[in-house]
């Protein structure tokens, strides 16, 4: 099977934009991805295309509509905030099941301002605030006090991420916010679901980002290789059964499955990734995936933000886009803004926010329901 | 959050919640017979051992232990807050999602594994058609 290549990649500078049509802002990043490698939409032989708010309206043929009906296929993905990930991943499949040889991956998302989530179930009435809560800042508050009840986590352990990711997105010109949050004001912010403040939750914007994919055969034949970067390995799982997963939402399980396979696949360890770029929809979140994705020993999470090991500079810098905190979440552009990170470090180009000598990269995403994608790149 | 004098008169909130032949409340789970997990809806098959048909009902426990917590300040327009969200582990099994009363919305006042009962009550929120509805509510156990 081929080996496949990302040949360009590129995200917008995410922010909200109320007036614009979905399927423009996609098409916006299609183009740039495209222009990126030196290509046009005529030579993509199928496009994937991720978005969560529409999905079954079309998004991918829309977009075609801006930017060229070349009647390739097109497959629409929604996958929670697996999306962008997951329609990635489908093209790198059909390239290694050696169908295509040039495909695109675009996500986009428009999305409200507010709250996510909330539970459901209730027969006649919501359920929600009457049998516990189940918008996104209560989940991933269970999800970090989870932690706490284990390992004694604080409040202020999970805010330093906050401020680390704040910080990282200073650097990030494409980023929603360049703010400078001080632990003081993440801790002072408006408590939303404790222990997550308001600035410890993840910044709903639209955006859209996109890569074309490409096999070794063909990215040589077009002399592409120069600025392409690997795909070591595409991990995708489901969540296994676990006893709580059923009542409040486990993405530690479903995070180590596809970690383990994905690191499986690429024929290596955590100890030899470079940078990573991990799902911080909450800063909670982002302190159980160091465990999860392998970056230390169960418990030692508190240890690695108090250390600054994550941090720009350190042993194994996480989020330095600024992450979904700052850098902002559209769902289905996410996953493949990741990919656009991690590809620009590899190839050198990431300015003041670059990881020195990066080599290996791994993205990851986990979204309620659960769905989690690992990738995992290197430098050609 | 008082017993109301006819539960069985109210509608359940959600369906895990019956009432037996004297009028009084509990919660019902399914038990796969296949590997003794507890679930609080039924389903075809096992989500943990794969078994199909292998889940029947049972009357679970009205004790349980504070599996974990949150305070939530901030919720959708009309939902009172603070209130504590909590997940409980049920003794002999079941887990499930609930409100916390009775206790300080603190989290200086909420510790991992207190032991908590399940208590029922009217939901305080009707449907459009003004129908009241049970609901099930964790409340810290005296010790
Ligand atoms: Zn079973």
């Amino acid at each position: 099977m081929s080996d496949v290549y990302v040949v360009g990649t590129d995200m917008i500078k995410f922010g909200r934009f109320p007036d614009r049509k979905v399927e423009d802002i996609g098409a916006e990043a299609a183009l740039l991805a495209l222009a990126d490698a030196g290509l046009t939409i005529g030579d993509m032989q199928a496009v994937y295309s991720g978005n969560l708010g529409q999905a079954g309206a079309g998004v991918g043929q829309r977009i075609l509509r801006q930017i060229g009906q070349t009647g390739v296929p097109v497959v629409n993905v929604a996958n929670a905030c697996a999306t962008g990930a997951t329609a990635f991943r489908e093209g790198w499949m059909a390239i290694k099941a050696g169908v295509y040889d040039m495909v695109l991956a675009v996500g986009c998302e428009q999305m409200g301002k507010g709250l996510l989530g909330g539970a459901g179930g209730g027969d006649g009435i919501s359920t929600e605030g009457l049998l516990g809560s189940g918008t996104m800042p209560s989940v991933f508050a269970h999800v970090g006090l989870e932690h706490a009840r284990s390992y004694g986590t604080t409040f202020e352990q999970f805010a330093k991420v906050s401020v680390k990711n704040h910080h990282h997105s200073t650097l990030n010109p494409k980023a929603m916010y360049q703010i400078e949050t001080p632990l003081e004001e993440v801790m002072g912010a408006e408590m939303i679901s404790y222990p997550n403040t308001k600035l410890m939750c993840s910044v709903n914007v639209d955006g859209s980002a996109a890569a074309v994919l490409c096999s070794e055969k063909k990215a040589r034949e077009l002399g592409l290789l120069g600025r392409a970067v690997r795909v070591r390995a595409s991990a995708l799982a489901s969540d296994p059964y676990t006893q709580h997963n059923l009542a409040a939402m486990d993405f530690n399980a479903v995070t180590k499955l596809a970690a383990k396979t994905a690191y499986e696949m690429a024929g290596l360890g955590p100890d030899e990734v470079d940078l990573i770029e991990l799902h911080d929809c909450f800063a909670t979140a982002e302190i159980v995936h160091y465990e999860n994705l392998g970056l230390c020993g169960p418990g030692g999470a508190g240890r690695m933000i108090d250390t600054g090991e994550t941090n720009l500079g350190g042993r194994i810098p996480v989020n330095v886009s600024g992450g979904l905190l700052s850098k902002g979440h559209p769902l289905g552009a996410t996953g493949i803004a990741n990919i656009y990170e991690i590809t620009t470090h590899l190839r050198g180009e990431a300015g003041k926010r670059q990881v020195e000598g990066a080599r290996i990269g791994l993205t990851h995403v986990v979204g309620a329901g659960s769905a989690c994608a690992v990738h995992i790149l290197e430098k050609v | 959050m008082e017993t109301p004098a006819d539960p069985a008169a109210l509608k359940p909130a959600v369906s895990c919640i019956k009432t037996d032949s004297a009028g009084k409340p509990y919660l019902e789970g399914h038990k796969c017979s296949a590997c003794g997990e507890v679930f609080m809806e039924t389903r075809r098959g096992c989500p943990k051992c794969f078994a199909v048909g292998t889940l029947s009902p049972v009357k679970l426990s009205d004790k349980g232990k504070l599996y974990n917590w949150t305070v939530v300040y901030r919720n959708f327009p009309g939902v009172p807050v603070p209130f504590v969200s909590a997940i409980v582990d049920l003794e002999g099994g079941g887990t499930l999602k609930g409100n916390l009363i009775e206790v300080e919305p603190d989290p200086a006042k909420l510790k991992f594994d207190m032991p908590v009962k399940v208590v029922f009550g009217d939901a305080g929120r009707t449907d459009k058609a003004g129908n009241h509805y049970l609901a099930y509510f964790f409340a810290p156990e005296a010790a």
